[in-house]
Order: C-alpha cells, then sequence, then structure tokens
C-alpha cells in the first residue's frame, strides 16, 4: 500500500500543476509564429495541426521584423522596424516584457548560451545586447567606423563562443564582437567591400559571409581562424555586364548551405550563385525567374527554395541541390515575402502579404496542404530556430 | 526614356528648377496602386511607415528642403551609386510627380 502511494503521488502533483496552470502541459517543438507586417501583429501557429492557434497584438511597426528563439524554445523574441523588442510567450499567447531600444531597427540574435539577445540597430547604428530573461540592456557597441561617422548594422549572426558577427553598410566592415563578459564587449574589425548588405553564418559557425552591394562578390571570415583575416569570393560574378535594378535587397539568413555548397543570391541578376563550401570556389549558377531574396536550403539540404524581388514576387522556385537545376516553379499568391521549413522539413510555409495567406505546401510532391488567413503575412518564424547556430 | 531625355531632367533636378508642371491626376484606381508600390516597395528600403531603413526617411520634414523635380528624377532614373533603382518601368513621370507632392505632403496610408 505505502509501495503504490509513493508511486501514485509524482503523478497526482502533476495532475494538480496541471490543472492549476488552466492548461494542458506541453512542448513547444511544432509551435512559431508569423509576423502581419501592417497591423503590429502575431499569429501564433502549430506544424503539426498546421493552423493558428493565438493572434497576439501591440508589437508596435513590424514592417521589417525578425525573430530568434530562447533556448527552451518557449519564448520568441520579435525585433520590429520601430527598435521595439518584445518578448513573446509562445505557450501563454501574451507579451511577457517589451522595450524600446532603438530608432529603427533590422533584426537581432541569440548568444550560444542563450543568455543574452543582441539587436541590430540603423539608427542610432550599432548593437545593443539586453539579459534574455529581464531585456535589461547590458551594453552596445557603436558602429563608429570612422570618428563621428557611424554605419547601419546589417547582417547580425551568433557565432560560437558567445560572440555574434555583423557588417556595417557604410562602413564597409565586418565586426565580430566577443561578449564573454556581457557588460565589456570586445570587437574586432576585418575589411568587407563596397556596402555589405546583409550576412550569414554557416550552419557549423564557422564562416561569416557578407553579401556586397556595391561591388560583385562576397566577403568572408574564416571564424576558426580569424586571424588570418577577411577575403572576397566569388569576386567578378557580373563579369562586368550592367547589373539590372534591384526592387528589394536579397536576405542572406537562411539555411543556404546545402550538399557541400553554398547557394546565394547574385545581386542584379536573375541567378542563384553556387560555391564549394569548401574551396569557396564557384562552381556554378543557376538561372532563376527573377531577383533572388531568399534562397533558403531544406533542413535535409535537398531542395533549395528561392523567392524574388517585385516584380516578380509572385512565384517560388525549388532548386534540386544534386543536379542544380530548378524542378518546380509555383504560384503560391501575391507578393511572396518569406518561406520557412518544418524542422525536418517535410513541408514548407509560404507567405503571400497581398493575398493576406500562408499557403503549406509538401516538399515532396509540391501539393498545398493547407493555407490559413493572416493580415499582410511577411515572415516566419518556427520554434526549431532555437537549436540553431545563426537563427 | 531616352538618354538625352534622361540627361536633361537630371539637370533640371541639379538646377533645382521648381514649379513643377500641373500633372493630370491619375485615377482614383491608379492612386491605390500607386499607395501600394510606395507603402510596399518603396517601402522595402524606406521603411513601410516611410521612416526610412537601409533607404532614408520619406516623411515631409525629411524632404522640405529638396526639390520637387531633383526628387521626381530620383524616383523616376534612381540613384546611381546608391541602391536607389529606377523605377520608370513601373510608372509614369506624372505619377512620379504625383507620388512626390503627397510625399511632401504626407502620404495617405
Amino acid at each position: 500500500m505505502r509501495r503504490s502511494l509513493q508511486f501514485l503521488l509524482p503523478g497526482l502533483l502533476v495532475l494538480l500543476l496541471g490543472a492549476c496552470a488552466g492548461t494542458p502541459v506541453r512542448g513547444t517543438g511544432d509551435l512559431g509564429l508569423v509576423i502581419e507586417r501592417a497591423s503590429g501583429h502575431v499569429t501564433l501557429v502549430n506544424t503539426s495541426s498546421r493552423s493558428a492557434y493565438a493572434r497576439v497584438g501591440g508589437l508596435g511597426d513590424l514592417s521589417h521584423a525578425s525573430v530568434v528563439y530562447s533556448r527552451d524554445a518557449r519564448y520568441a523574441f520579435v525585433f520590429g522596424r520601430d527598435g521595439g523588442l518584445t518578448k513573446v510567450d509562445l505557450l501563454e499567447a501574451r507579451i511577457v516584457t517589451r522595450v524600446m531600444q532603438s530608432g529603427n531597427a533590422i533584426g537581432g540574435a541569440i548568444s550560444q548560451d542563450g543568455r543574452i539577445v543582441v539587436a541590430q540597430n540603423y539608427t542610432p547604428g550599432g548593437i545593443k545586447a539586453f539579459d534574455a530573461d529581464t531585456l535589461e540592456l547590458l551594453s552596445e557597441v557603436p558602429a563608429e567606423y570612422a570618428p563621428g561617422q557611424f554605419s547601419k548594422v546589417v547582417g547580425l549572426a551568433d557565432v560560437p563562443g558567445n560572440r555574434f558577427a555583423y557588417a556595417l553598410f557604410d562602413g564597409g566592415e565586418i565586426w565580430v564582437s566577443d561578449f564573454s563578459d556581457p557588460k565589456r564587449p570586445v570587437t574586432k574589425r576585418y575589411p568587407a567591400g563596397l556596402q555589405p548588405y546583409d550576412g550569414l553564418v554557416t550552419p557549423d559557425g564557422r564562416h561569416y559571409l557578407a553579401g556586397l552591394f556595391g561591388e560583385d562578390g562576397i566577403a568572408l571570415l574564416d571564424l576558426w581562424q580569424p586571424e588570418k583575416g577577411s577575403r572576397k569570393i566569388l569576386e567578378n560574378y557580373g563579369r562586368g555586364e550592367e547589373k539590372l535594378p534591384v526592387f528589394k535587397m536579397p536576405h542572406l539568413r537562411g539555411w543556404s548551405v546545402a550538399a557541400g555548397r553554398a547557394w546565394l543570391p547574385a545581386i542584379g541578376r536573375h541567378e542563384v550563385l553556387v560555391a564549394d563550401a569548401t574551396t569557396w570556389k564557384e562552381t556554378g549558377r543557376v538561372a532563376v525567374k527573377g531577383q533572388p531574396v531568399f534562397v533558403m536550403a531544406s533542413p535535409d539540404g535537398r531542395q533549395i527554395w528561392v523567392n524574388f524581388a517585385f516584380p516578380d514576387n509572385g512565384w517560388v522556385q525549388v532548386i534540386d541541390t544534386l543536379t542544380a537545376k530548378v524542378v518546380q516553379t509555383l504560384q503560391p499568391g501575391k507578393a511572396v515575402l518569406h518561406m520557412e521549413f518544418t524542422p525536418r522539413g517535410e513541408a514548407v510555409w509560404v507567405s503571400a502579404r497581398d493575398d493576406n495567406r500562408v499557403v503549406i505546401y509538401d516538399t515532396r510532391t509540391f501539393q498545398t496542404l493547407g493555407s490559413f488567413a493572416a493580415e499582410a503575412p511577411s515572415g516566419i518564424f518556427f520554434s526549431s530556430r532555437a537549436a540553431r547556430i545563426g537563427l | 526614356m531616352s538618354n538625352s531625355t534622361a540627361i536633361v531632367s537630371v539637370l533640371t533636378a541639379l538646377l533645382g528648377f521648381p514649379a513643377l508642371p500641373a500633372a493630370a491626376e491619375p485615377s482614383p484606381a491608379r492612386q491605390k496602386e500607386l499607395i501600394h508600390l510606395v507603402r510596399q516597395d518603396c517601402g522595402s528600403c524606406h521603411g513601410m511607415t516611410l521612416q526610412g531603413g537601409l533607404g532614408p526617411a520619406l516623411l515631409p520634414a525629411n524632404l522640405a528642403d529638396k526639390p520637387a523635380e531633383s526628387l521626381v528624377a530620383t524616383i523616376v532614373h534612381g540613384r546611381p551609386g546608391t541602391p536607389m533603382p529606377p523605377w520608370h518601368r513601373f510608372l509614369a513621370e506624372d505619377e512620379a510627380q504625383w507620388i512626390v507632392a503627397k510625399l511632401m505632403a504626407g502620404f495617405p496610408k
């Protein structure tokens, strides 16, 4: 009798606790959110039931927003255009904390140990570090690349060692700030090139790449051997040909290393550039329907999904990484802004801003699995990002 | 648009010739399209609320000291050396004039 009570008690406690919280105990591994850019809302979504389950408002100007997740994958940190940083609880579907941290922001990242959230800002140019629990300001690094000259910061990515790599659009440099002591960051500077517009870190956290707008090429920094300095790869990929006008800056953030190669948007060209991810030499190009914005690899690296800048933003194309050929062309809706793979990549969610819809595709058959309404949806961010370097 | 007209409009812009010729107002349906274009597509760089992003802010206070004609030329022909592209494939010059007038007065939602 005593023995059976010992077994029963913990079970009863769990039941009681569950009842107190009012909601069943659950994990967050299949949850995420969709930014509704025009109204300052986020719609919370479930990738198992393929549906929305809640909507949270009051996040300010989300017309350019990005999201990182706490390492327990419960909290989303939403970086808004107006400098708002909002911590959203996916389980309780509410805002936990919100601070206005700058005048004009472009995104953020979370440290390897999950304790520091860093925002990247256009105005005033620089980065700011916050305690991930309280959103209390810990320190900042102004992007003062020359006396009195501040740069817009782009391409912020977390890299191992509680460091953050980012690029200076006006300063033409890559900076790496070490937050081992969160209140006293130490920054190292490397040359990048003309007008870096975005950056990414490879999924292993080793290489930081900054795409250049002002010249044909990509700046590369080996974070395992930073003492060797940065270098340029894919130089002169335009071969002196005149660039097409660029109606939207590409975004590099995404897992664009797949099948041993890096897949990158060409600026001002209807092409995806392909480089060997060991030698960083160009191995080919894939002609696509427009100027790529997102070039995203599926979690297994078998497919690359590409969306395009205005006026070709109604299309999405899929490249097979084995053959480096376009294998599918889709029309998910008007103004496709973003795509996000489910954690293991059986499906991809696509936002169509001007159709006010999110459309879900099967990545094997390319059939539509479902869709739901959202107001001017843009970024889609699943909690599986919590466990990825650079996302 | 030929090169010589482009040069003329850039010159006009540089010289800061003020008064814009009175342009015909776009139709209400076209106005709606232009507002959408400015908020959403110009907004990619200038922000949907036009408070700036990678590109500069386009609020009345930011534009007050700029000659309207040079702003029209910037929209139509772009600004070499910067990411600002030419938009002449998507709008006519008088539509650009309408956009500039609206920007300077406070752009409609």
